[in-house]
């Protein structure tokens, strides 16, 4: 690969591909050039399943900034659902969540 | 006219890294020959339509042409969707890369209108492949490393798919090497670019790098917003001339 900026995390879910649903088992974060988007370098994000064929890929391409917009949305509903978590179940959350949600 | 050669195109099955059937795209040009031989290493996108297009652009020019499946093992599919499982895989090993381009250089010396002479060609992860192969055999007698990225390597990249940087490997560099690289590029950056030609001037190596300004990564990839039509065309000559060079006989 030309760039090194790879990341790899374990992934619990479905993706979509046309009518189907397929279960997840990794998501990969890369930086690379684009080979779609028409854009040069790309945030890459691939949610897969390596035990099922190739096609079973979800994949997209988004600029830097827009990634960050997406990360930032993601820390915000990860935050909300967080506290939602500490209100309903009353543990798990982080500590300062479930003060708040007191 | 040699300029309207016809060629034929097909896929043949080669004996891969440690004896694995993998699937090769191959291009010949008509004619008794003859004909020396290029043998294309697809970059990290993939066995693509890139390649297996300019597998048939060698043909063109009068090389037998063979381009193997690096990916083979990853299973069939659209060639990004393939790409991206090696990907999550973390890339294939260097030393099966080198296995299944040994068996593309057999295939190519096999051919009975083959002149003897193997030329390696790979771009973008191929370049750096291509450069390995070049100095990790001494069967090839040129080769062509377009942006060839992370042939310069921290320690911390090494890992056991990639266990040796490839500038380390320079001095056993068994052929002529052409370079072209785009100077807006990052992966690899001009200063990477400029190590990777230091350590081939202080090891004696035949060679000749082209930097192209205002071009990046994939100057010749006509279906990218990367493309640069004036340095791809240049390239391509300087590319074609090497070649021409190097294993006519």
């Amino acid at each position: 690969m030309c760039t090194s900026i790879i990341e790899i995390a374990r992934a619990e879910g479905m993706a979509k591909r046309g009518d189907e649903w397929f279960p997840l088992s990794l998501a990969v974060v890369a930086y690379d050039h684009a080979r779609h988007a028409p854009l040069g370098d790309v945030i890459t994000l691939d949610f897969i399943n390596i035990t099922l064929d190739p096609g079973a890929r979800a994949g997209i391409e988004l600029t830097l900034e827009t990634a960050k917009e997406l990360r930032a949305a993601l820390d915000r509903a990860i935050a909300a659902a967080d506290f939602e978590e500490a209100e309903v179940r009353g543990k798990g959350a982080v500590l300062s969540l479930v003060r708040a949600a007191s | 006219m040699s300029f309207y050669r016809g060629m034929t195109c097909e896929n043949v099955t080669i004996k891969g890294d440690q004896g694995t059937p993998i699937t090769a795209y191959v291009a010949k040009p008509s004619g008794p020959g003859p004909f020396p031989g290029v043998v294309l290493i697809h970059h990290l996108p993939g066995w693509s339509e890139f390649y297996i297009e300019t597998t048939r652009r060698f043909a063109h020019h009068g090389y037998l042409a063979i381009c193997a499946n690096l990916y083979e093992r990853a299973g069939e599919g659209n060639p990004d969707d393939v790409a991206a499982k090696v990907r999550a895989d973390g890339g294939i090993p260097d030393a099966q890369m080198v296995g299944d381009t040994e068996a593309a250089v057999k295939w190519m010396r096999a051919q009975p209108n083959h002149n003897g002479k193997v030329g390696l060609f790979g771009s973008c992860s191929g370049g750096r492949h291509a450069f390995i192969y070049a100095c990790q055999k001494r069967e090839v007698d040129a080769c062509a490393e377009l942006w060839g990225g992370r042939v310069v390597m921290g320690k911390e990249e090494l890992n056991a798919k990639t266990p040796v940087a490839p500038i380390d490997m320079t001095k056993d560099l068994s052929c002529p090497l052409i370079g072209i690289f785009g100077n807006d590029d990052r992966a690899p950056s001009p200063e990477q670019v400029n190590q990777h030609e230091a350590e081939l001037k202080k090891c004696g190596k035949t060679h000749e790098f082209h930097r192209y300004d205002g071009a990046g990564h994939g100057i010749w990839y006509w279906h990218r917003p990367l493309y640069r039509p004036e340095a791809a065309m240049d390239g391509w000559s300087k590319v074609l001339a090497f070649f021409g060079k190097h294993l006519a006989k």
